[in-house]
């Protein structure tokens, strides 16, 4: 996005609004709809003044009922809307899991596609802003592991905006985690215009030629952060980030591998089961004979996120990805 | 209570609020049975409970507790009902009813504690559930605890307190439903504080009551003024009674208090963006505390000399609360991986290893 296209220095959760002011502008059939979404403007302020510019048909404060926010945007989709709901917290998602997994995941296979369910579900997630009980969770892994959901998250405000717009317009349902540590911590020039960041693509947001920092969201700082630090040692990193956690970019991952040999997997989620152990197994199976020393996860803890007083000493952070490189780099 | 009299406090129409005392104090309704000195302490915990609240919503402001839902305007409903428990029942609550916990056996310092970020908080052993911070999930919790108890021919009563956004929540219906079905001993204590965070009562549900719910869960369903402690007390005692043997029928009660959060829904929440300021004034002029001392004040057990012992009492127990809360030690960083399981599998034992080894090494400025 260079060049003279008019753009705004913007937050990652100002460019989630401007994404969604951009697609309800867009299309009239998107409608947003959520817990204090309207006349409150989120609890984020990510839908902040949504209600008064496209009013309240199309900006809808919802009963307290995450089952039933999930549950009539699938039968909103599949008549013909593009329904973008909010789920308060990613924590607060579980009354409608049901309905994501057990529905809209699984009406175009169903159905031979004579039904759809085009959601985009917003949520905010993570830890690292000193939340209460059940304000901190990384549950990314639930979504990713459910065949016909995609998983997206974005890093920076620019791929906020435009994966958000590739969310809303994709055929499919969409889990759109936001990492909220991140929503205020830094800005970037978003364009004005709409535009479009591709799902499924990986970026990497720092070359490097010795090891391979595979990360996403929130990580993806320490991970930079990490990258520079190791730089005045002479480790010169490459920082992949995701973006999309399901369907994974195998192909970006395993150039980037096969440049380097050697790789750390960040996420601040538990790592049982965790996505990180789907990318070693993704370059395991594609990479093996470019290996030159065994992938190491820097992740949570397999505990529940602690309450906020221990939460710094369960978020991974630049130190233990240094650390973690430093071992990967001098493995012989 | 006997039986008829408790009939005609409960099973009356749902939009027919119950009360004791008016906007003023004035007596408009049955003073419950309790003794002069017992009166005096619920009105000392009224105060009690005001003053923690705001203590606690400042130190947040100050950067020493983390987020935290303020309480005041409710502490009338929160505090009359905890007296109508005996020590033995037990509270399942939502995130914002400290004062129904101090009252049944949580020490203040504890809340502080869990708000402050320590598990610990929870570990008080009292016979209160901890805190449930999603919506309307401790509620089924409730119902089973005492079917529990029932089955076990224990005389428990368990109380579900919860908000009217809760209301909405499967959870809500489910629980109700078991409770009509299995006959469980439970009382389930709806605050109906008027708003959701940001959505009124009325975008909530298109019921006339939530009181009224109860119906098509086969029990009774009864709406109190909850801005009236002694009017909770009577009516939550009464469910207390139906729940427990009485009649031979335990029996589920929904109770509806109308009341309202003069703050915000915490303090990460700005209600001057959703509500109107002539609203929360007109509520004000319901509030408990001055209503209660009216009352007492009027009918002589409470003085300016018990008023001002009262004051000093509270000021000391909430200082001595907050500084018992700020001197405990912060749990040391492995603490995270207590408790997970009963027994700790190897792969989490190996994490706990590492975390310990890096922290020996690294000092917390490697945290920062």
């Amino acid at each position: 996005m260079s060049g003279a296209a008019p753009a705004t220095s913007l937050t990652l959760v100002q460019a989630v609004r401007d994404g969604l002011a951009g697609e309800l502008a867009r299309d009239d059939d998107v409608v947003i709809l959520g817990e204090d979404v309207a006349a409150n403007g989120g609890v984020f302020r990510a839908t902040d003044g949504l209600l008064d510019e496209f009013g309240p048909d199309r900006v809808v404060d919802t009963p307290l009922a995450e089952s039933g926010i999930v549950g009539a945007s699938v039968g909103m989709a599949a008549y013909g809307l593009r329904p973008v709901p909010e789920i308060q917290f990613s924590g607060f998602l579980y009354p409608g899991f049901d309905q994501l997994v057990s529905h809209a995941a699984r009406l175009r296979t169903r159905s031979r596609g004579a039904v759809t369910a085009p959601v985009t579900l917003r949520a905010p997630y993570g830890g690292g802003i000193r939340a209460p009980e059940h304000h901190s969770e990384s549950k990314e892994a639930f979504y990713a592991h459910e065949p016909g959901l995609t998983v997206v998250v974005p890093s920076t405000p620019r791929d906020a905006k435009g994966l958000l717009a590739s969310a809303v317009r994709s055929p499919d349902p969409v889990v759109f985690l936001e990492p909220k540590r991140i929503y205020r911590a830094f800005r970037e020039d978003v364009p004005d215009e709409a535009y479009t960041v591709p799902i499924g693509e990986a970026t990497v947001r720092r070359e490097g030629a010795d090891v391979s920092v595979i990360t996403y969201g929130a990580m993806t700082q320490p991970a930079l952060d990490a990258a520079e630090a190791l730089a005045d040692d002479g480790v010169d990193t490459e920082v992949v980030d995701l973006r999309t956690l399901a369907p994974l970019d195998r192909e970006t991952l395993v150039a980037s591998f096969e440049k380097t040999g050697r790789a750390v997997v960040v996420h601040e989620a538990p790592r049982t089961a965790g996505v990180g152990a789907e990318v070693v197994a993704a370059l395991q199976e594609a990479a093996l004979l470019y290996q030159e020393a065994p992938v190491e996860r820097v992740t949570g803890y397999d505990v529940p996120v602690p309450l906020y007083a221990l939460e710094q000493f369960y978020l991974p952070n630049a130190l233990r990805v240094r650390e973690a490189v430093e071992r990967v780099v001098s493995y012989r | 209570m006997d039986r008829s009299a408790r009939e005609s406090l409960l099973d009356r129409d749902p939009d027919d609020p119950v009360r004791v005392l008016d906007d003023d104090g004035a007596v408009v309704g049955t003073v419950p049975d309790l003794s002069d000195s017992r009166l005096v302490e619920l009105y000392r915990d009224l105060r009690l409970a005001r003053r923690f609240d705001a203590r606690a919503v400042s130190l947040q402001r100050q950067g020493r507790m983390g987020t935290y839902p303020p309480m005041a305007g409710q502490e009338g409903a929160q505090v009359g009902s905890a007296y109508a428990l005996a020590d033995r029942d037990w509270v399942f609550p939502s995130y914002r009813e400290h004062a129904v916990s101090h009252v049944h056996g949580v020490a203040l310092a504890d809340i502080l504690r869990y708000w402050m970020g320590d598990e610990r908080g929870s570990a008080h052993g009292a016979n209160v559930f901890p805190v449930a911070v999603p919506i309307a999930t401790q509620i089924p919790h409730a119902v089973g605890f005492g079917w529990a108890a029932a089955l076990a021919g224990d005389d428990v009563v368990t109380v579900a307190h919860f908000g009217d956004g809760a209301t909405s929540e499967g959870d809500f219906h489910e629980a109700l439903n078991f409770a009509g079905v299995f006959d469980t001993p439970t009382v389930f204590c709806c605050h109906n504080n008027q708003w959701a965070i940001s959505v009124p009562r009325e975008r909530q549900t298109a019921s006339a009551t939530l009181a009224g719910k109860a119906s098509a869960y086969g029990f009774t369903g009864v709406q109190v003024d909850g801005m009236d402690p002694l009017a909770v007390y009577r009516v939550v005692a009464a469910a207390v009674e139906r729940a427990r043997t009485a009649d031979g029928a335990p029996r589920p009660t929904l109770v509806e208090s109308l009341e309202y959060r003069f703050g915000a829904h915490t303090t990460a929440d700005d209600p001057t963006v959703y509500r109107d300021e002539a609203e929360v004034e007109r509520w004000r002029e319901r509030d408990p505390i001055p209503r209660l001392e009216a009352f007492l004040r009027d009918t002589g057990r409470l003085d300016d000399e018990r008023v001002a012992a009262v004051e000093t009492e509270v000021e000391a127990t909430v200082a001595d609360a907050v500084e018992a809360a700020e001197e405990t030690r912060r749990a040391p960083p492995t603490a995270m991986f207590d408790h997970v399981y009963a027994e700790a599998p190897s792969e989490l034992t190996a994490q706990r290893a590492a975390l310990a080894a890096l922290y020996e090494r690294v000092g917390e400025e490697g945290f920062e």
